[in-house]
């Protein structure tokens, strides 16, 4: 055998099968680094409520312009994710969920749950905007 | 620590192709090759194999390159049927792999070109041979026996039917390390996290009726790395060859650590 170089690492991540476990795994992830952008969007809203009427107009421009209901958008679908796949985590911390069947039920829950949700929730936002509630 | 990428001297390159003569029905297997005596790098080649005489598993299509094709082809292999968990390996098709024995999967049932790989993330000795040295010793690190402090019994230590039980989705692992090789947490830190595994025999050791050092093998879990780098990926009861459920019993040792706090 040769020594002269050190023994190759076997390919990974580029050759392996995504199970949606997998996925829904890293998303949680990334939804939580979302939420902290979200939250920093928050802070912003809330300085320049205390800032006074400029600063607050100015604020509002950005929240209804389209890069800002972009924002608004991934920022509640991220919350809303991030909220049922952690549901998800306490069941599995309470030992429940670990079956086969049961996880992937419970993560195809998890997005239709986080895509229903969201939905409603722009939905409603818009109906109270348009003063139809 | 996450590394995408492979390192320069581990990206594998296109390779050969062996063509069959004389065969109506052709399946392709794309291998994985990696030759020490060389300083080149790994690469892929491709294998025509007659499908009409070939036996019905990965393993045998693999036996069959081997003594017929190119005889050079290494892999690891014993009991062909599924109890020495000698033969694993990442198998599958262009749309990726999962990791499992060769000996229990069938070819027929992979659409397109069969793609065979080491167990993903582990340094590789020769083709689909991984090394295994740094899996066994944290196996050993879990001092897989019965430990006890009380007298010896005149008698055996007895077991009844229900806690023999407990051992139930255990006992049957094979140490084959597809699981550990599936979990990306095992990826980025197996130099210090015990990976599903051997957190699935320290479990096991922990669940033993006749076992009599469960707080000594909690205290030696309890550590953010050793245990707690599992993340519920899944990936590990999603891949099993046996059809365990490692992260169930990762979560119980989890649990059984609370609760030991309370």
């Amino acid at each position: 055998m040769n020594n002269s170089r050190s023994m190759p690492l076997s390919p990974h991540i580029a050759i392996y099968r995504w199970p949606l476990s997998m996925t829904l795994s890293i998303l949680h992830r990334i939804s939580g680094v979302v939420l902290y952008s979200g939250a920093l969007g928050l802070v912003y809203w809330l300085v320049a409520l205390a800032e006074g009427p400029n600063a607050f107009a100015t604020a509002g421009w950005f929240f209804h312009s389209w890069i800002g209901q972009v924002f608004l958008c991934l920022w509640s679908l991220a919350f809303f994710y991030h909220l049922l796949t952690g549901i998800r985590h306490l069941a599995w911390d309470s030992g429940w969920g670990f079956e086969r069947r049961a996880y992937y039920f419970s993560g195809w829950l998890v997005v239709l749950g986080t895509v229903g949700l969201t939905a409603a929730t722009w939905i409603f936002g818009w109906l109270i905007v348009g003063g139809v509630l | 620590m996450v590394q995408l990428r492979l390192p320069q001297n581990s990206r594998p390159l296109k390779g050969k192709t062996y063509r069959v003569k004389n065969a109506t029905h052709i399946k392709r297997f794309r291998i994985y090759r990696y030759d020490p005596d060389t300083d080149d790098n790994p690469r892929v080649d491709t294998y025509e194999v007659d499908r009409d005489h070939c036996g019905p598993r990965v393993l045998d299509a693999l036996i069959k390159i081997k003594n017929e094709i190119d005889p050079t082809l290494t892999f690891r292999r014993s009991c062909r049927e599924g109890v020495c968990g000698s033969c694993a390996m990442n198998i599958g098709n262009g749309a990726g792999g999962t990791n499992t024995l060769a000996c229990t999967t069938g070819w027929e049932d992979i659409k397109g070109d069969v793609r065979i790989y080491p167990l993903p993330h582990m340094p590789v000795v020769k083709d689909l041979v991984p090394d295994l040295t740094h899996f066994y010793a944290q196996y050993a690190s879990i001092e897989p026996w019965i430990k006890t402090s009380s007298p010896l019994p005149s008698r055996e230590r007895k077991q009844s039917p229900e806690e023999r039980a407990r051992l139930d989705g255990l006992w049957e692992c094979v140490l084959c390390a597809s699981c550990s090789t599936s979990c990306p947490s095992y990826w980025w830190n197996s130099d210090r996290y015990l990976g599903p595994a051997v957190l699935l025999q320290a479990y096991r050791w922990i669940s033993d009726s006749r076992d009599e050092a469960t707080g000594e093998r909690l205290d030696a879990l309890e550590d953010p790395f050793k245990l707690y780098r599992c993340h519920t990926i899944l990936n590990c009861t999603n891949t099993c060859p046996k059809e365990l459920n490692p992260a169930k019993a990762i979560s119980e040792i989890k649990r059984l650590i609370a609760k030991r706090e309370l």
